[in-house]
This record gives C-alpha cells, structure tokens and sequence, in this order.
C-alpha cells in the first residue's frame, strides 16, 4: 500500500484530530491565562470538525487500511460519532466546574482530546496491536487527567490505583494476545477469526489441528476478557472504579465515566465478534459469569453509598453487566442491543455527573446524596431532569433507559436464556431501590442549604437537552435502535 | 329493515345518553319527554316488527351489523336475530317498559333524582332490547350484564339509604355468582364450537350431542350438560332461582317503578329467555333439563310459602315472583318452551300491572309499605283496586285470565313430562297454585277490604292517583285479562314460534296435550273442572276466611307454629347461611391472608425481608472496598485464577501434555 491521499482518507477523522490536538499544545503554551477559553472554544470545534469528518467518510462497506490494521465500517462511524458527541457535552459540563477550581487548563482539553483520539484508533482497530496502542492511548490520558489536581490527595490517590491497576490490567491482555499471537502466528483480526473458524492461516496453509492450540487459545481469551473487563469496570476487576470515581475531579469522573465505555464497547466488538467468534461458546460462558458478578456487586454496594459519585461507580458496575446480556445473547440482533445499551448509558451518565457539577459551586463538591435533598424546592427543573436521569438509569418506562434494559433482555429471552433474564430483571429492581431513594430525597426530604443553584446559561441548555433527548428518545426509541441494527447487519 | 332495528335499540340509549348527561340543561319535564318518546319510538316499531314476523310470517332476520374485532378467526360482533321468539320479547319490553315510564312521571313526582332515574330506565330498555335480539353469545353477555349493572343502579336509586346500598352490593354480588357460571358456559361453548354466533353453534350442536369431555382426569362429563348446566346457572342468578334468589326480595328497595320493570317483568325473566333461545342445546341434556325442573319446582312452591308470611305490599309481589319465575323455570325443564315463554309474558304484564298498582296504593298510603297499616282502600282507589284484582286473578289463574292459560299449560305440561323430577315438580306446581291464592287474597283483602286500619291523618288524605299512574294500570290491565284468549292455541300448539325454539320428539310435551286441545273455550271450560282450579278457590276461600272474618285464627297459627313462622320470615335461612358462611367466610379469608400472607409472608418476608438481606448484604460487601491498593490488585488475581479455573479444562489437559 503506498501512501497516497485516497488510501489515508478513512483515517481523515483521526488524522484532524490528531493534528489538531499538536497545533492545540503549542497555542496552549502561548496563551494567556485570560485567553484560556479559546483552548476550550477549539477542542470543541476540534470534535465537531472529527464529527464532520467521520460523516464525510461514512463507509458504504468495510473498508481496510494501513496493511489491514485500521478498519472503517458502519459500526466504527456510528460508535465514533458517538463518541464524540458524549465528549462534546462533557467538555461542556465541565468548563463552569474547572474554571470554578483554577482548574481550567489547557491540559485538561488536550488530554481529553488525546484519550478520544486512543477511543477513535480503538474502535478502528482490525488488528490486536491497533487495539493495544488504542487502548493505551485512551488510558494514559485518562491516569493523567485523574491526577489533573495536584494538590488534591485523593484524587493523586486516585490516579495512583488507577495507574497500577490499569498497568496490571493491560499487562494482562497482552498476555492474552501474545499467546493468541503464538498460537496462531498472525496480529490481524480477520486472520485470527479464519484460523479459529478453520480457515487458511497467515502462511496460506489449511490449518487443520486447531484442537491443538486450544488450551493455549483458552488462557489467551481469559486474559483479553480481563483487559475488556477491566476497562468495562465489569467485576470482579471493578475495584478500581468506585475509588477513581470518587477520587478524580468531577470533571473527569464525568469523562470517563461516559465516552470511554463506548470504546470499551468496541473493544469487546472488536476482539470477540469480529476477531474470537469461533470461540464463542467459551467466552459466552465466560461473560455470563462476569455479567452476573457485575449486577450483583454493583446494584447491591451501590445501596450501602451515601456518595452520588460512588453510587453512580457501583451503577456503571452494574450497567457493564446488563451490556453484556446483549452480547452473550450472542446474535446480531443481540449485538445491536448491546450497542444501544452503551450509547444510552453513555448519554444517562453524562447527565449524571453532569447535573452533579450543576449542584456543586466554588470550593463545595455536590456529590453526597444529602446535597440532593430537596432540590424540588430549591429548583423544580433541576430536579425533574434529575428524575429523569435517575428513573432512565434505572430502567422506569418511557425513559430511555427503559428500552436499553428491554432490548437486551429481550435479546436474552430470545436466545433461550429465560434464567438469565429472570437474575438481571431481579438485580434491577435491586438497583430501583437506589435510584429511586435519590427520587424520593429531591421530592420529599427537607433541603439542607438553601443556596441557590448557579449554572451558566450554556450549561442549562446542555444539561436540559441532555436529560430532555432521554425522555424525547425513550418515547421514540426505534430510530436510535434502527440505527444499532442498521450498523450490525 | 336493518334501520328499523338498529332505531328500536339506539332510540333508548339516545335517550338515556341524553337525560343522563344533560339533565341539567333539559330540566324535569325535558328529561321525562325525551326518554318517553325514545321508548315510544321503540315500542311502535318492535310492534311494526312483531307484525312483519308474527303476523305476516316474515323470514328470519339475522345479520351482523358490525364486527367489532377478529382473533384468531372468531368474530366477535354486534349482531341482531330477529325471529318469532325475539320479535315476541321485544314487544314485551318495549311496552311494558313504556308504560313504566309514564308511570315514573307520577311516582318519582317529587324525588330529586328524576333525570337520573328516567336515564338509568332508558338504559336499562337498550341493554334489555340489545339482550334479546342478540344473534351471538357475546352480544347476550353484554346485554346481560348492561341490565345487571342498570339493575344495580336502581336498586341504589335511594343511595342514601343504607339498606339500598346492601341492598344492591347484594344483588350485585349474587349475579356475579350465576354471571360466572354463564361466562364459564360462553366459553366452554367458544371452546368446542370455535364461534359465538347462534345460529353456527345450534347447527352444530347435534353432532356433538355424545362428546364427552373430561374436565378432572378420569371423570366423563356430557359437553352439552356442561353447557347447559353452566349457562343455566347464569340463568339462575338473573332469574332468581334456588339458591340464587336472596337478592330479588331485597331489591324492593328501589324505586316501584323499577321493581315493576326490572325486577318483575323484564330484567329477571332473561334467563328464562335465555334458555328457551338455546333449547337447541338443552334438548340435548336431559340431565340439565332435570336439574331445570328440579331448580324450578323448588323455587314455585318454596318461595310462594314465602310469601304468606310478608307484611310489606312490594315483598309480597316480590316473593309472587319468586314463585312465578319457578313455573317459567319448570316450564323449561320439561321442554315447554313455550308454556314458559307465554308465562313470561303474561306475568309480564300481570305482574307489572300489580306492582305498578301497589306503588298507586304506596303513594296513596305516604309511602307507608306495611300491609297491616291498609284495609278498606277499595273506597278511595277505586281504579288501582278493580286493576288489582285483574292482576290477581290473572295471577292465580282464574279461568280466562291470561295467567290461566299459561300456568295451567306449564301443569299440564309437567304432568305430561317423563323426565327423572317432574313427579316432584307436579307436585310443587300443583301446591304452589294454592298457595299462590292464599298469598294473593291475603294480600287483596288485607289492603282493599275489612277494617281501615291506617291512621286519621293518612285517612283524610286518601284518594285516587294520578291519571299518570292509572293509565299505565289501565293499559296494562287489559292484555292481563285478554292476551291468553287469541294466542293460547297458537303459542302452546300451533307454530308461533316456529324455528325459534326446538323441541326434540321424545319431549313434547305441549305437542301430546295438543291431541286434547279443541277450542279455547273447551280449554277453559275443562280449566273449571281441573284440580288447579279448585286449588286455587280454596286458596281464596282460606284467604278469605283467615283475614276478613277470623283474623285471630292466623295469629293464633303463627304463635302456635312459632318456629315454622320464623324460618319463612328469616328466608329458609338462606340469608343468615350465606352472610355468615359466604360473607363472613370471604372476609375471614380475605382478614387471614391479609394479615398472614400479606403482612406476614409477603410483606414481612418477601419484601422486607429481601430489602433486609440485600441491606445487610451491602453493608459487609461495601468492606471489600477497603482503599487499599493491593486488596484491589489481590482482587483481580483472584479472578482471574477464578475464570481459568472454571474455564481451564483444556489448560489443565495443557499441563499434562507439558509435564509428560
């Protein structure tokens, strides 16, 4: 392949992005303090220009780049305007809250754009060492962006783990892919899936003794599912979750908390479906355990919390379970679900955090639930967007939430896995419990301070499209889903 | 001819509609005229119809109007069937249900509710009507519980009044035991015919004449009795019939007029329509049509008794129901049809004809109910006293009386019966004639002749009523006199009803006492001869002498039979059995699960008791999140050893394949 415009043309939206966030670093530097909107102003025109791109470049078909390493289809577009959408409203949400915290840096914006970079590159990644670099991409930015706060002790504790962990983590699916690398003698997806599916090797040779590299393939995909899990914050490699949620600066807890699971989501599409499908009846078994683990362990901690940030932690906890019911349904139909699943939880988190960073002011983080006490008092609007967030999270109709939780359950049903079913539906009327409690505290409980809620007007607007987009969305849910469907086929 | 139909029906429900909803703006006499010309409309065109089909022998109508919905391959539709038989009760409805109204206008005079009350009668003639010319199943259920719920409405007219609410709870409830016999019939007959339509169901009918079905394993039961049992016990709960019959006494709470409308001419006589509309299907079961009989002959003789010993006028009239609706009953179970349907109809007018006189003697008396308190009103009403005494002599079946024809069919017609219980149904029949005498006289004389027993100022203020209330009489009094004479011989043995109603050979009952009919004034003139008759003379003659000349003998009999009096007054016990055993019973139940099974189990156990765990859960697990860095790192190795160890069959055939 030789260098030439047409072939680097797929990669277009990565290639803006990239350049920009190297012209963004060098205007940074120069800026002065009082100027440092403009950072901002640019990374957010930066992703509505990778948007733009990424529509240009909308792939009629699968298209293959860079020696088969990079791949352009449907489900790489779509899950990267997503992406990019979600980090567009946290930019947004975040801006009054640094600003408030002397926090508003270049930095924060810089890496930000650096880890959807790292999102992009994997959901684009066709070969394991693509979704490697990816990967690491997105995670270095995030260690960085935790520890944003120097002075902050938790949140350098926090970064601390989170480094560590995530180090162990990574180190774990390289292991996994390195083994998958000896037993097979290829890096690229498609060859993987061919040799797993009886097909022509690297070398051209009809590989006929796979039953002999078995063992091997099964100790790779144990490990690869640890890195999956652990980015997904699937338990039991969920520790970390709870204690970086809380730890990092809302501002960062609100990014990764969002975008950064849909990138995860197309890492699992990646490795198992496009890469590992031959080895579906062991990573299905495998999920299933993780699936169950997640939804206990998050929906039942997430009742002992008094902190809205680490019961949102225990939540993402239990919502990486339930996206993985579509998967394990194991179906392109299930596939879909799983996907709209992501990009709901994705929009529901960042309001989440969002309306957090709307409570908090100057110096007081809002993110205990007793903050939520009263809101209804303090102010109607907020507390009915709030409603609907916490009432889509958990699953209430008409909100959105509701129909991501249907449509993978219903996947599951589908694939006779009635039981299965019947344990999610069970832990999500566990999870009622909280999301309901922060209900009933906006509703019913006295408000503690009375202080009014100070949000920028920009921010209002956002916050309320966003809360407003999952009622509007949960009421007309079959574009969205026919999108997910549309994309799998 | 489809029009003419659909008009007779929407005509009341139009009037309804609007005296229910715009009564206000329609005020008093706005309310009375629309819901009267609405009846009157209806009652002009079922007679153009009663002409076409019975006169003029039109052919059967029967057609769908509109179909409401298809699931998998059954209509369910709004349909008429307009033959000898619906043709026959919708005259009867329409015209009794008109003069009801007229009457209303002179009865409810002062009551509050007016506007409501000529709605709620409007409706409850649409429901009637929808009932009757129904050609399917589901339009009957609809018919038939339209008419249960306007029935509940009104017997609560007063809904102040504490006991016309238990009143009504207690009709309501009642029915709602015979209504689930009949949808369990429904639906056993939407079962094994795949249809609701009559006419597709009767057809196939005979062919599953011996299927059997097992409703226990290892218990055969005949589909057709099943049917026919299950929809007659719908029969029983509207119609009255042991042991469903507690709540048509009590409903006298309601206003006259609706006692006299529904809960004696019309409303209560829809399960014996019901069951001559499907005698294709109970000329099958013999079994069902001796349970008919049986059912039937208890509720004739029994409930009369009843009647001996009630001291209000409605209770009376109402227990002379009771009893009436037995013979239609037995009537039916020895495949007289049609005796049963000529019953009907002439209690229909008879009966009407004495409620609505006895509401004339209510408003005379101040609405002073109790028998005891009246005596000697012959003198001042003289119109509501000569139709009083057509209506009982109709009622006893004096000899060229209306109800002479028809009763003495359905005794003749038992006495013909082969069916295992007709012996003991001849038997209460025949009793039951005296008995209906006694209690007819009794209650006659009490209030008509003898001492006047009612106070001075009730005394000075007695007079005739309204022209309202005795053209009503008047009108009514007439077919009770004349109807039996130009139609006995075709309804008992010519054709009237034609196809409308089946009757198998082996039952025919009115078709062997046919070999003996000459004339109508032969019938009569050996009616004189018969036991019936002289029966019910001495019945009168007992009443006679019992109220007007020794009124110490029946006191003195009360006190001497104490305990007998007290079992008729208390109903058999039927009342006392079923609010202690039904009532008491539900709500010990209902108490019991309450407290154990939803406080206890449920919310006790279930709910809290799960919220409990998880919360207790929860707090040890929130421990395992200890912030310690390498608690989280142990975690995850544990996990992943966890999965490989679940999922390392091959791994372990790996380590060997090493070591060796």
């Amino acid at each position: 392949m030789t260098l030439t415009l047409q072939n680097l043309l797929p990669a277009a939206p990565e290639m803006f992005l990239l350049t920009m966030i190297t012209l963004l670093l060098v205007i940074d530097v120069s800026l002065p303090e009082r100027y440092r909107a403009l950072t901002y102003q640019m990374a957010q025109a930066t992703l509505v220009g990778v948007a733009v791109l990424v529509l240009m470049f909308y792939p009629e078909q699968q298209v293959l780049r860079f020696h088969d390493t990079f791949v352009n289809d449907a489900l790489a577009a779509v899950l990267k305007l997503a992406i990019v959408l979600v980090t567009f409203f946290v930019f947004a949400y975040s801006k009054p809250y640094l600003q408030d915290r002397n926090l508003f840096k270049g930095e924060y914006f810089i890496l930000g754009l650096m880890a959807v970079l790292g999102m992009l590159v994997l959901v684009s990644a066709h070969s394991l060492l693509t979704v490697y670099l990816g990967l690491e991409l997105l995670s270095l930015s995030l260690y960085a962006m935790v520890g944003l706060h120097r002075e902050s002790i938790t949140a350098s504790e926090a970064a601390m783990k989170y480094f560590v962990l995530g180090a162990l983590a990574s180190g774990m699916l390289l292991y996994g892919m390195s083994l998958f690398y000896g037993a097979t003698g290829t890096l690229d997806l498609a060859e993987i899936a061919r040799y797993l599916a009886g097909g022509t090797g690297s070398d051209g040779m009809i590989v006929q003794e796979f039953a002999g590299t078995r063992p091997v393939l099964i100790l790779g995909l144990v490990f690869i599912l640890v890195g999956i899990a652990f980015k997904l914050g699937a338990a039991p490699f969920h520790m970390w979750v709870p204690d970086v949620y809380h730890g990092a600066p809302t501002a960062v807890t609100l990014f990764i908390g969002s975008a950064p699971k849909i990138a995860a989501f197309a890492m699992l599409m990646r490795l198992l479906v496009d890469g590992l499908a031959g080895l579906d009846s062991d990573w299905t078994q495998i999920l299933v355990i993780l699936a169950i683990a997640s939804m206990a362990i998050g929906n039942i901690i997430a009742i002992a919390q008094d902190n809205l940030k680490r019961m949102l932690a225990y939540s993402t906890i239990a919502h990486s379970g339930f996206l993985f019911l579509g998967i394990i349904a194991g179906t392109q139909a299930g596939f879909a679900a799983s996907m709209f699943y992501v990009i709901v939880y994705a929009l529901m988190a960042a309001g989440g955090f969002g309306m957090i960073i709307v409570l908090s002011r100057t110096g007081v983080e809002a993110d205990r639930l007793d903050d939520f006490k009263g809101l209804n008092e303090r102010s109607p609007w907020y507390a009915f967007l709030m409603l609907i967030l916490m009432l889509s999270m958990a699953g209430v109709p008409p909100f959105l939430g509701f129909w991501a939780k249907w449509s993978v359950l219903r996947e599951v049903v589908n694939a006779d896995m009635i039981w299965l079913a019947v344990v999610a539906v069970c832990f999500a009327i566990i999870g009622l419990f909280y999301y309901l409690r922060v209900v009933r505290m906006m509703y019913f409980d006295a408000p503690l301070n009375q202080a009014r809620i100070q949000a920028p007007a920009g921010m209002r607007v956002m916050i309320s499209t966003n809360a407003l987009a999952i009622l509007a969305l949960g009421v007309y849910p079959s574009a969205l889903m026919a999108v997910c469907i549309a994309v799998m086929q | 001819m489809q029009n003419i139909y659909l008009s007779i029906v929407l005509a009341p429900l139009a009037a309804a509609i609007i005296a229910g909803l715009f009564g206000k703006v329609i005020g008093r006499s706005g309310a009375h005229w629309v819901t009267i010309m609405g009846v009157a409309l209806s009652t002009v065109l079922a007679t153009f119809v009663f002409q076409q089909v019975i006169v003029e022998d039109a052919p059967v109508y029967d057609a769908a109007l509109y179909t409401w919905g298809i699931v998998d391959g059954i209509r369910f539709e709004i349909g008429f069937r307009i033959d000898e038989l619906s043709a026959t009760m919708m005259l009867v409805v329409s015209f009794v249900s008109l003069m009801v109204h007229i009457y209303t206008v002179g009865y409810m005079h002062d009551d509050p509710g007016y506007q409501r009350f000529f709605s709620y009668i409007s409706l409850f003639t649409f429901g009637m009507l929808m009932l009757v010319m129904a050609n399917n199943f589901l339009q009957l259920f609809f018919g038939w519980e339209m008419v249960g719920l306007v029935s509940y409405l009104l017997i609560g007219f007063w809904f102040d009044r504490e006991s016309a609410i238990q009143a009504n709870l207690k009709a309501f409830l009642v029915n709602r035991v015979g209504d689930f016999g009949f949808l369990l019939g429904i639906a056993a007959v939407l079962m094994y015919f795949d249809t609701l339509h009559y006419a597709t169901v009767f057809a196939a009918a005979p062919e599953k004449a011996n299927t059997v079905i097992q409703i226990w394993p290892g218990l055969d039961w005949s589909l057709m009795s099943v049917i026919c049992i299950l929809l007659f016990i719908g029969a029983m709960g509207k119609s009255a019939q042991v042991p469903l019959h507690v709540w048509l006494p009590d409903s006298m709470e309601g206003p006259t007029p609706i006692s006299a409308l529904i809960h004696a001419a019309t409303m209560v006589t829809a399960g014996i329509f019901m069951v001559a509309r499907m005698s294709p299907l109970y000329e099958l079961s013999e079994t069902a049509l001796s349970v008919i009989i049986v059912i039937g002959a208890i509720t004739a003789f029994f409930m009369g008794l009843l009647g001996i010993v009630q001291n209000d006028i409605k209770r009376v009239v109402a227990y002379s129901t009771l009893s009436q609706l037995g013979y239609m009953t037995v009537a039916l179970g020895a495949s007289a049809y049609a005796a049963g349907m000529f019953h009907l109809v002439t209690h229909a007018f008879f009966k009407a004809l004495l409620f609505l006189a006895a509401g004339s003697v209510i408003i005379a008396m101040h609405h002073d109910q109790d028998i005891r308190n009246m005596g000697g009103l012959r003198k001042y009403l003289p119109i509501t006293w000569m139709t009083s005494l057509i209506g009982s002599l109709a009622l006893i079946g004096f000899p060229g009386f209306s109800g002479f024809f028809s009763k003495d069919a359905i005794i003749e017609a038992v006495h013909h019966s082969h069916l295992p219980g007709s012996e003991f149904a001849y038997i209460c029949v025949l009793g039951g004639v005296f008995v209906t005498a006694f209690y007819s006289f009794r209650m006659y004389f009490l209030v008509f002749h003898g001492k006047e027993r009612m106070d001075e100022h009730t005394r000075e203020h007695l007079h005739e009523t309204p022209a309202v209330v005795t053209v009503p009489l008047m009108l009514l009094a007439m077919p009770s006199v004349i109807i039996g004479w130009p139609y006995v011989e075709s309804v008992l043995f010519g054709g009237y009803f034609g196809e409308s109603i089946t009757v198998l050979p082996a039952h025919d009952v009115l078709g062997e006492m046919g070999k003996g009919f000459h004339s109508v004034p032969g019938f009569v003139a050996h009616g004189l001869m018969a036991a019936p008759f002289w029966l019910a003379m001495s019945g009168v003659a007992l009443a006679w002498f019992f109220y007007l000349k020794r009124p110490d003998i029946p006191e003195a009999i009360s006190r001497w039979f104490r305990i007998l009096h007290r079992l008729l007054l208390n109903n058999y016990g039927f009342d006392i059995l079923y609010q202690r055993l039904f009532a008491g019973g539900t709500r010990g139940m209902g108490s019991a699960l309450w407290r154990f099974g939803d406080i206890g189990f449920i919310d006790g156990l279930v709910v809290n008791g799960s919220a409990r765990t998880v919360e207790r859960f929860s707090a040890i697990a929130r421990h395992m999140q200890s912030g310690l860095l390498y608690h989280y790192a142990f975690v995850m190795i544990i996990g992943v050893l966890l999965l490989l160890f679940v999922f390392g069959s091959g791994l372990r055939e790996l380590a060997l394949g090493l070591l060796g």
